[in-house]
């Protein structure tokens, strides 16, 4: 017994410094996980705060860049406005919805709520977003989160009171359920951890017709993200020698690195969906 | 001002220059500077090696509580926190030279060489560590070791330019120990 104090107190420090390195492991196994992203919602916010604060100061640089992508967000959804369509021939009329636009929300599955982004990051290997808007401003767990141009940028994992967390597709555990717009075919969407702005897309088999610039959006298969959302475009395509698989890189289509604003997307029917789905999983387990 | 004053000042500078400054210089994607661990490099020589470690411990965590990733930053920072005082015994030039100055420098190390390879080494395990806990989870080895030795690189690039702009004044303390 003696002989164990004598050890102890001998090589305390060796000791101190195993069971410190053991707890950060601990906090990067358990943190890391896709459920378990941030640490607490207190730490959340008070970084959050701070965070504000100095965006403040890096907004301004970017005013500019901001401003563009706003402008071009408001082209795309201008064009759509149905006042520029008009039909040459008689045979065919416009007929008006009789109930144009549902105000009670009964049948509305998507809603978009603009957010601020007060960091971001793109340089560690698991990268995160922190929006200034949070659960009462009516952000929830596992929304989608897009760029003004359309573009996807990762899906909300923690919120607080007045910040959310998002992880952006540069993560390694963000995976994105994609297709690809020629020939329709569906893969994943991951990153491998080193080129911001590069993703890969995988599980596409060698016989889906695939050519660089080809663009890749989400395929609405996941209840996180509509139908159509850009994800990026074709930059190479590698056979996989061994499988029957590409490994495809892809450009992304949201710009990482200046993120100022975007959209988180929620999901009404999304609780629905997943009732389902769990159900579906018990009756065949039982 | 007291040494206390002085070394929470620095956490707080450091930790947001880190922050705000150089995690957001993406230079490539291969090479990412750090900074902030200066202050385990500038801890006083007399504390003792368990609040070394301590302290190293809370640098860290407030760094990885930033990047909502807790325990990569610490991990390193504990690490070259329990290495220092072996370096220290190597490197300094005679005995009881770490009683008469307060902490780390060229001064107090013996000249400018001795304190490169100090703050050398310590750059390289400290970025060793980080990267290899952040590849190990992606398991691209070739990109871990060209990333630690790029950005081992430039951080003590980055610690050079600091210590030829922020100039520590070194009192000679009492020889007398």
């Amino acid at each position: 017994m003696r002989n164990i104090f004598l050890f102890i107190r001998r090589y305390f420090n060796f000791i101190f410094l195993l069971l410190l390195q053991g707890f950060c492991i601990y906090l990067i196994v358990h943190y890391n996980t896709y459920h378990n992203a941030v640490a607490s919602g207190f730490m959340n916010e008070v970084s959050g705060k701070v965070n504000t604060w100095f965006n403040k100061i890096d907004y301004y640089f970017q005013l500019k860049k901001t401003n563009e992508q706003l402008v071009k967000d408001n082209e795309r959804l201008r064009n759509q406005l149905k006042v520029n369509f008009a039909s040459p021939d008689t045979t065919t009329k416009i007929v008006t919805d009789s109930i144009p636009y549902d105000t009670l929300g009964n049948h509305r599955k998507w809603l978009y709520l603009s957010a601020k982004v007060v960091f971001n990051s793109v340089s560690a290997q698991n990268n995160f977003i922190v929006l200034g808007r949070g659960l009462h401003q009516q952000l929830k767990k596992d929304d989608g989160v897009m760029d003004p141009n359309n573009g996807v940028v990762g899906i909300i994992t923690d919120v607080s009171e007045n910040f959310a967390v998002v992880m952006s597709l540069l993560h390694k555990d963000s995976k994105i359920s994609a297709k690809l717009k020629n020939g329709g075919d569906a893969g994943q969407v991951t990153w491998d951890g080193k080129d911001p702005n590069r993703l890969s897309l995988i599980e596409i088999r060698k016989s889906a017709k695939v050519a660089r610039g080809d663009t890749v959006f989400t395929s609405g298969f996941t209840p996180t993200f509509p139908y159509g959302l850009l994800i990026g475009t074709i930059d190479e395509i590698i056979p996989d020698k061994s499988t029957n698989n590409y490994i495809i890189k892809l450009k992304s289509a949201a710009n990482f690195y200046n993120l100022q604003y975007v959209y988180a997307i929620e999901n009404f029917q999304k609780d629905e969906i997943n009732r389902l789905l769990e159900n579906a999983k018990n009756k065949i387990n039982n | 001002m007291s040494t206390l004053v002085k070394n929470l000042v620095r956490f707080v500078i450091l930790i947001l220059v880190q922050v705000f400054v150089l995690d957001r210089i993406h230079l490539h994607y291969m090479v990412t500077p750090y900074l902030y661990f200066l202050f385990i490099l500038w801890m006083p020589f007399q504390l003792g090696r368990t609040a070394q470690m301590l302290i190293a411990f809370a640098l860290g965590f407030t760094l990885d509580s930033f990047q909502h990733n807790p325990g990569f930053h610490a991990a390193a920072c504990v690490l070259i926190a329990y290495l220092r005082p072996f370096l220290i015994n190597i490197l300094i030039p005679q005995e009881g030279a770490d009683n008469n100055y307060d902490e780390p420098s060229a001064k107090s190390m013996g000249g400018f060489m001795p304190y490169m390879l100090y703050a050398g080494v310590l750059t390289f395990v400290h970025h060793g560590w980080l990267f290899f806990l952040e590849a190990w989870q992606f398991g691209n080895f070739w990109y871990f070791i060209i990333k630690t030795l790029l950005s081992t690189a430039i951080s003590l690039l980055l610690i050079i330019i600091v210590e030829l702009i922020f100039s520590r004044k070194q009192q000679f303390r009492t020889n007398t120990v």
